[in-house]
């Protein structure tokens, strides 16, 4: 059963079967002494994979700034978790799921949804809203046809089922994307500062419960296997489809009733999900923070098939599970709280000893017995698991022609004798899938999906009434970081900032989620790199700490990697939510005031990428402190009673889409003007909004006040949407255009409308 | 006196809080009930929130009408108490056989949540008491089994006798005659597909589920206090809108 020794490893080796290279098979055998056995290998492959280890990309988010008075959790645990004031502190957490998405969009997604709701509920928060960045290829190709379809309905069969409500999020259409889609899933919670949980076990003679579904054979190597590799030239690798999990959303709505009614009755001294890497990666987690020693009875684990073996027990990634440390003496409180809620409650293992080196962090054993006092199947430091995973400095290069690239300036396409053409092409209507999605559960959603920013009540059961809002927003764009992943990323912190502005918040946090290619590609881990900095610049110029992040790499096929996809959200607080801040819209016979400065920037645009296949150029620069007065100008006219009547801030597509879907929104024509060429029209250049507002001197004064330009461009009205020299068309054509983007070509034509 | 409504919670029931939360701000006291319990204590109405009981598996409300609370809730609306079910409790109460039809998937086939503008059809029942007839109001849905159905026969006379409680303006379903909420011959128990409590505050967007959830209290507290123990509308029959089919 043990593997074959390091030194000489044969070409089939278990540890390579496994996903494990010949040093880090050599390491383990370092660590322990000896050779590792079959059990040991799996734990180890599991927890030192790149998706669990970040092994390739540590290193560089070290440099992300991370503090802020307001952090009550950084990144490394869980969840990422912010004082709100009051008492009250928000958990917030994203991630990836887009291996298996790849693979199995239904469950591949709906599982991405209950692995983030237990990273917030593990922290002892009552989650509060979901959203979801999704990246697809070509709509025109029938295969994403069905990846969309099957994501969108995977999220909204869990999360709609679990009782947690999808309030917004992001859908990207790239050719890169068509073999490896991208499903990020992002997740917010609420919780009374006092009932605070660690994943941490301690408390020697404590027990190790686990609390909900069955273990089986699903998911084994999910982590190793699927999601840290890439895929083959064919459509994602159909033979892999048996490592993505099956998810239960009934299970899991149980298991969070259960869970919170134990850490409000503190029957828990610590609790951790099991997500990828099952047992292993919890048992050990939990054991390494508590500084302890954790025995773990392989027999006792529950099983929802006959003949599994250890290491299958070990690492499956079967979902809707949670570890739980117990005292002793509250097992049967335990038991009654999970018996109310029909949540199987087992005891798996026990809490040890670390002997007499506690100080040494490596002391605790983690321990992996057959039966009751059974023979031992695995003995490893529970730290070594985590703590001694690799740690790689991959080589990095910027791609060889990146000064000619930048050079090579879009201003220099051909202007279009007419922009209609190219602003229809640009528009789409997300509604065909955020429709599928509940958002208006809890009773919390001010604003909803299609707005800058999701606006939401902070506010749960069992928590005092503040008075407070949450604005959140998730924002990407895979076209900037492939021109810039450095400046990109900054442009990116800056709009996701910029659209909680819009909810009427100032930002407290960000959290990320880093999707790149092949780290073994040198370009890859320059743009990996690149972006980090970008955001540590952009986070640190306006005062936003990053509480947490999740990096996916490998997301490539046949070879080529996807554009770097980094996503960011920023969470905000709005300090007294008393009304519905304006939407993306316009009220007849409102001026339209254009704030920030007007400048032609068309590197990375939709329009010179989508519209003219064009990537190259450079980005337009951006003036953090400009923006930080832009920041709080919006935020400030958005809390003044009735002064705007519609807002949206300039991103995608440029000031042209940016009126096109304040007029599409509200069924209201609009007239602008002044606007210069081409150029200006789809310029994605930072730091812009569109207000629509009956008092426009009223707004031009404030922005007066603030250092913030501000210029009137049009007027609300009519049935066409006109920018003068550039664009005209009737609202009826556009709307179609909007409309017909994405529900026309998922939804069979002739097929039933409603 | 204050009125008392009990909000019934199963395994998977999702809309048990904000229903109680909206029920307080109608003005009535909400008590947790739970599915568990074969009693519904001394409630003046009852509701079955929204969710998903059971996980909704083998079919939305197959299994939640087997809870030992359901024995309660029937006992309860034959004494005349008022009971309503929204989405998903609309649902238990059709498997329960305490409200005719059934609600089938949507005609999309797909999961839709939007605010939809309902029109008030009857006011003979316990959540429309007191509205007027014709009255539009703004409530958002949240299902994907919504698209009510029933045999031709049962449909002629949910609309000869004044049951068909609400229609969608614009049918976003599919559901036969654009029924978004029927009521029992007595008019005590209402099922409806619309969630009142989501249109119950103006940061919402709509107050509008708070005229139906007013009714209903007041219902309840009508019959609390002594008044017939019937529906608390008028003569039964009369009042179904005019509606040319």
């Amino acid at each position: 059963m043990d593997a074959a020794p390091a030194a000489t490893p044969a070409d089939d080796a278990l540890h390579r079967a496994l996903g494990l290279t010949d040093d880090e098979a050599a390491s383990i055998a370092a660590i322990l002494g000896r050779p590792p056995n079959h059990v040991e290998l799996a734990m180890y492959a599991v927890m030192w994979s790149e998706h669990c280890s970040y092994k390739s990309s540590r290193l560089h988010l070290r440099r992300l700034p991370t503090e802020a008075p307001q952090v009550l959790v950084g990144p490394g645990e869980n969840a990422g978790v912010v004082d709100v004031g009051d008492g009250i502190a928000v958990a917030i957490r994203i991630e990836s799921h887009n291996h298996p998405s790849a693979v199995e969009p239904y469950q591949g997604a709906a599982t991405g949804v209950g692995g983030i709701l237990r990273d917030i509920f593990t922290m002892g928060a009552r989650p509060i809203a979901l959203m979801d960045p999704l990246f697809f290829g070509d709509l025109d190709d029938a295969r994403t046809r069905w990846l969309v379809e099957g994501v969108v309905a995977g999220i909204s069969g869990y999360g709609n089922s679990v009782g947690v409500p999808t309030v917004g999020g992001e859908l990207t259409f790239a050719p890169c994307y068509a073999r490896n889609p991208l499903v990020n899933v992002l997740c917010l919670g609420v919780l009374p500062v006092d009932r605070l949980v660690l994943g941490r076990a301690t408390g020697v003679g404590n027990l190790a419960v686990l609390l909900g579904s069955l273990t089986g054979r699903d998911g084994i190597g999910g982590v190793s296997v699927l999601a840290s590799a890439g895929f083959d030239a064919e459509a994602a690798d159909d033979s892999k489809r048996p490592s993505v999990q099956v998810g239960d959303p009934f299970e899991e709505k149980r298991l969070i009733e259960a869970c919170l009614e134990l850490l409000d009755r503190h029957l828990v001294v610590g609790i951790q999900d099991l997500g990828g890497a099952g047992l292993a990666c919890a048992t050990s987690e939990t054991a390494a923070r508590g500084g302890v020693g954790m025995d773990v009875d392989a027999r006792a684990v529950p099983t929802r098939e006959d003949g599994m073996e250890p290491f299958e027990v070990m690492t499956s990634e079967s979902q809707e599970r949670m570890l739980a440390i117990v005292a002793p003496s509250d097992l049967a409180a335990v038991q009654q709280v999970c018996e109310r809620w029909e949540v199987r409650a087992t005891v798996v293992g026990t809490v040890t000893d670390p002997g007499p080196a506690a100080g040494d962090p490596h002391a605790g054993r983690l321990r992996i017995l057959d039966g009751p006092g059974g023979s031992v199947l695995a003995d490893v430091p529970a730290a070594s698991l985590s703590d001694d995973a690799p740690l790689y400095d991959r080589p990095l290069a910027p791609p060889a022609d990146l000064a000619e690239r930048r050079a090579d300036d879009p201003a220099a396409l051909p202007a279009p004798r007419d922009c209609t053409e190219d602003l229809l092409a640009m528009l789409l209507d997300p509604s065909w899938a955020f429709r599928q999605y509940d958002h208006d559960l809890l009773l919390n959603t001010v604003v909803g999906p299609g707005g800058d920013a999701a606006v939401l009540r902070l506010a749960a059961p069992g928590l005092p009434p503040t008075g407070k809002g949450l604005a959140l927003s998730t924002d990407s764009n895979p076209r900037w970081c492939a021109v810039d992943p450095r400046r990109g990323t900054e442009l990116l912190v800056a709009e996701s900032a910029l659209n909680v502005a819009c909810g009427g918040a100032r930002p407290v946090a960000l959290v990320n989620c880093l999707n790149f290619g092949n780290p073994e590609h040198p370009e890859v881990m320059w743009q990996l790199s690149e972006s980090v900095d970008g955001m540590a610049s952009a986070c640190r110029a306006l005062g936003i700490p990053v509480v947490g992040g999740n990096v996916s790499l490998y997301n490539e096929s046949g070879g080529a990697d996807i554009d770097p996809t980094p996503v960011v959200a920023v969470l905000g607080v709005v300090d007294r939510l008393e009304r519905v801040p304006p939407s993306v819209a316009l009220a007849d016979g409102g001026s339209v005031v254009l704030l920030g400065r007007q400048a032609s920037a068309l590197a990375g645009s939709r329009w010179a990428v989508e519209r003219r296949g064009h990537t190259g150029g450079s980005l337009a620069p951006w003036d953090p402190e400009e923006h930080a007065r832009l920041l709080a100008l919006v935020a400030e006219l958005v809390g003044r009673p009735g002064l705007l009547q519609g807002i949206h801030d300039v991103a995608d597509g440029g000031i042209g889409v940016a009126l096109a879907e304040c007029a599409l929104r509200s069924a209201t024509g609009v007239r602008a003007g002044g606007i210069e060429g081409h150029g200006e029209l789809f310029s994605e250049a930072p730091g812009r909004v569109l207000a629509c507002t009956a008092d426009p001197a009223a707004v031009q004064a404030a922005a007066a006040a603030a250092g913030v330009d501000a210029r009137v461009v049009g007027r609300a009205g009519g049935d066409r949407i006109v920018v003068d020299g550039l664009v005209d068309v009737g609202l009826a054509e556009a709307t179609a255009a909007w409309r017909g983007a994405l529900a026309g070509r998922l939804d069979a034509p002739g097929g039933p409308a409603a | 006196m204050s009125v008392t409504v009990g909000v019934v919670t199963f395994p998977g029931t999702n809309c048990d809080h904000d229903t109680m939360e909206a029920v307080e701000r109608a003005g009535a006291r909400a008590e947790p009930l739970w599915h568990g319990t074969a009693s519904v204590g001394q409630v003046d109405a009852v509701v079955l929130p929204g969710g998903f009981a059971h996980g909704d598996y083998l079919r939305p409300g197959a299994i939640a009408r087997f809870s030992p609370v359901m024995g309660a809730v029937a006992d309860f609306a034959a004494s005349g108490g008022p009971v309503v079910g929204i989405c998903n409790g609309f649902q238990v109460l059709t498997e329960a056989g305490l409200l005719p039809g059934a609600l089938q998937k949507n005609r999309a086939l797909r999961f839709v949540c939007a605010p939809v503008d309902l029109q008030v059809a009857s006011d003979r029942s316990v959540l429309t008491a007191g509205v007027e007839v014709g009255r539009v109001l703004r409530v958002p849905i949240a299902h994907f089994l919504g698209n009510y159905t029933c045999d031709e026969r049962t449909l002629a006379e949910l609309r000869a006798e004044g049951r068909v409680v609400l229609r969608y303006v614009e049918n976003p379903n599919g559901s036969v005659d654009d029924i978004a909420g029927v009521c029992n011959a007595a008019g005590n128990v209402v099922g409806l597909m619309p969630h009142p409590e989501r249109a119950s505050d103006p940061l919402l967007g709509s107050t509008d589920g708070l005229v139906l959830l007013r009714a209903l209290v007041g219902s309840a507290g009508r019959r609390a206090g002594g008044g017939d123990g019937g529906p608390a509308g008028g003569p039964p029959g009369v009042s179904e809108s005019a509606r040319t089919a």
